[in-house]
């Protein structure tokens, strides 16, 4: 045996990995040119599907990277919409206002980050929620909206509908690249050592000079933004802005959903996640109240008995890497042993410290 | 002014109701759960169907209710709380959240969209009042609603302190594996915890129903509420959760009075701003806001 493989070799990716990465560039480009080939209806539940995976992956971020669980997030999924809105009857093109609009909410996510991050757990979670019920009725109040009765993003129809489609389709293929690019980049990059460090022991973490507070309120405001743009296509989508629709809670259970069942602190988790969301909605969405049973019930389960959700288990079964964001040690004698590499989901990890009054 | 000021007060009672069962299991278990405002639904609802299908009268109802919600209670911890909470603090809330989500729409699904209540059968409780000087008019059923959520906290004070299960619930809220040392059994403890936090979460629901409508969605606003009560009264004893039940309730109706949408603006912003001196005042960060109401008492 030689002595380059007696010594351990660490692994930014696999083979596999390398592969995945070609594979996921030619996806990328087909879905591009994808609506030459699909019929109307098709293209508006790609889009739809796009939106929800900038959902999972950016939730995700937030609980499975951050170690942040919070019931809240339809507040950035609102104000997305809400500004858009706004920005469109100020004068904006209203393309322009989408983008804009969740520049704003992202803005306006870091005050509020200085406030929220410093509440724990369960208390981060519901405080949250107080703020989007909060700000859902403050937006209420604002005349243009018109209380529950809503409005629309009129400027958008001084395109023709087909026009219209296909934009919104690559707006939101656009945004999801981008946003899951930014977002592997982060957890690849220097700033993801810290991330996973503070989701498996924050205070181990803090100890050794890893900046908790402010990787925390980047994923923070990361989340807000993506899901701000998120809110601000889906507005794009519907036309009409009723904030009861908006501000739902539902958005953030779509969301724990996806990610519970995709595998949470994964990156390639709450993209499949976000798949299999799709696939339920497209086979049982009409089966109206029964279908949001299945969805609360499947994620009881999901935390219960797989927690690692669907990809976290078939990563660690089987070593599988797609999208590798970790460090992987590989021991010479036990080639295929995948050893722990801070890939492993969070929850189980994330909270070993109790918490004391 | 000062009529609404005495309203607000009693209402604050029902506020003290459904969050002292939240703040309970929380500093028993550590668990925030998601599910309780909608688990206070359940039970509105349970009463309601005892009363407009076999005639039963809510209050009896409550002998048939309340043990149901015990069990449950019982069951949740046993089957769902400790193995979610094995996992991590972080599991658990989506553990709850889930369950919210099934029995809301198990509710909508059983009993429709249409918005219910209790009052028609309580008889003219739902609006009988007294006169005070002053000519204040007081509804009955809210002074009932005061005085129980009183008796409730007392009792529940009066039981962690006085009795021999009340000291291994505070044991095991401290430091469980501690307790099991001298002898607590922590899961039999957690899982009477509860049950008795499940009693409360009946109780209030009862009195959701009889002093408004409720509809199978109505468990996400009480949850707040609870919440809301819990931290602004979480001053570390049973008692901070009725002083934040008052304040909580007074804000909604000073808001009210400001704006005719400034009810529950009035009561989210008394909460923030409470949340915010708290944590500007706390040097170091908080550790936790609902603190434990046994600590005071030892």
């Amino acid at each position: 045996m030689s002595a380059a493989s007696t010594s351990p070799v660490i692994e930014r990716g696999t083979a596999t990995s390398r592969i995945a990465a070609v594979a996921v560039a030619v996806i990328i480009a087909l879905l591009a040119i994808a609506p030459q080939f699909l019929s109307a209806g098709a293209v508006d539940r790609m889009t739809a599907l796009f939106i929800y995976v900038i959902l999972a992956a950016m939730w995700n971020a937030l609980a499975g990277f951050g170690g942040l669980v919070s019931v809240g997030q339809q507040v950035f999924f609102g104000l997305g919409a809400y500004f858009a809105i706004r920005l469109a009857d100020a004068g904006l093109k209203p393309f322009a206002s989408l983008f804009v609009s969740a520049i704003v909410v992202g803005v306006v996510s870091v005050p509020l980050s200085l406030f929220m991050l410093r509440l724990r757990n369960g208390e981060f979670a519901i405080g949250m929620w107080v703020i989007a019920a909060l700000t859902h009725l403050l937006v209420n109040l604002d005349r243009l909206v018109q209380g529950e009765t809503g409005t629309s993003l009129i400027s958008l129809n001084v395109y023709d509908a087909g026009t219209r489609r296909m934009t919104i389709y690559w707006l939101a293929l656009a945004s999801m690249t981008a946003l899951l690019a930014m977002l592997f980049g982060l957890l690849r990059g220097s700033t993801g050592a810290a991330i996973r460090a503070i989701r498996d022991n924050e205070d181990a973490a803090a100890s050794v000079g890893v900046r908790v507070t402010g990787t925390k309120r980047l994923l923070f405001v990361l989340a807000a933004f993506g899901i701000g743009i998120a809110g601000a296509l889906w507005l794009a989508t519907s036309i009409t802005f009723q904030p009861k629709t908006y501000f739902n809670v539902q958005w953030t259970a779509y969301m724990i959903f996806m990610v519970l069942v995709g595998g949470i602190g994964t990156f390639e988790g709450a993209i499949l996640g976000a798949l299999v969301f799709f696939l339920i909605e497209t086979w049982f969405g009409g089966t109206g109240v029964w279908y949001l049973i299945g969805l609360g019930a499947t994620a009881v389960l999901f935390s219960l008995f797989l927690p690692r959700g669907l990809w976290g288990t078939v990563e660690e079964r089987f070593g599988l890497r797609l999208l590798p964001v970790g460090y992987r040690v590989r021991l010479p004698g036990n080639p295929t042993a995948p050893a722990d590499d801070g890939t492993a989901p969070s929850p189980r990890q994330s909270t070993q410290h109790q918490e004391k009054a | 002014m000062s009529n609404q000021i005495i309203q607000g007060i009693l209402l604050g009672g029902y506020y003290a109701l459904i969050a002292c069962g939240l703040s309970f299991m929380f500093s028993v278990m550590r668990i925030i759960n998601l599910a309780h405002g909608s688990l206070a639904v359940f039970a509105a609802y349970a009463l309601w169907w005892l009363a407009s299908r076999f005639h039963v009268s809510p209050f009896v109802g409550l002998l048939i209710v309340l043990p149901l919600m015990a069990a449950i209670g019982w069951t949740l911890q046993r089957f769902l709380l400790e193995r979610s909470a094995r996992g991590g603090a972080l599991l658990p809330i989506l553990t709850t959240f889930g369950l919210a989500i099934v029995i809301d729409n198990l509710l909508f699904e059983q009993f429709g969209a249409d918005t219910r209540s209790l009052a028609p059968y309580i008889g003219s409780l739902s609006y009988d009042s007294w006169e005070w000087p002053g000519s204040i008019y007081v509804g009955k059923l809210a002074v009932i609603m005061f005085a129980t959520a009183v008796v409730l906290l007392g009792g529940l004070q009066l039981f962690l302190t006085h009795t021999r299960l009340g000291r291994s619930i505070r044991a095991t809220s401290e430091d469980p594996d501690t307790a099991g040392l001298v002898g607590v059994d922590a899961r039999r403890v957690n899982a009477i915890a509860a049950a008795i936090a499940m009693v409360t979460v009946g109780l209030a629901g009862a009195f959701l129903g009889m002093r408004a409508t409720f509809d199978p969605y109505a468990g996400a606003p009480q949850l707040l509420f609870a919440f809301e009560a819990a931290v602004i009264g979480g001053a570390g004893s049973l008692w901070g959760t009725l002083v934040g039940g008052i304040v909580l309730a007074l804000a909604q109706t000073l808001g009210a009075q400001v704006h005719p949408q400034g009810f529950l603006i009035g009561g989210h912003a008394v909460f923030l701003v409470v949340l915010f001196v708290r944590l500007s005042t706390s040097g170091l960060g908080l550790r936790g806001l609902l603190r434990l109401p046994s600590r005071s008492a030892s």
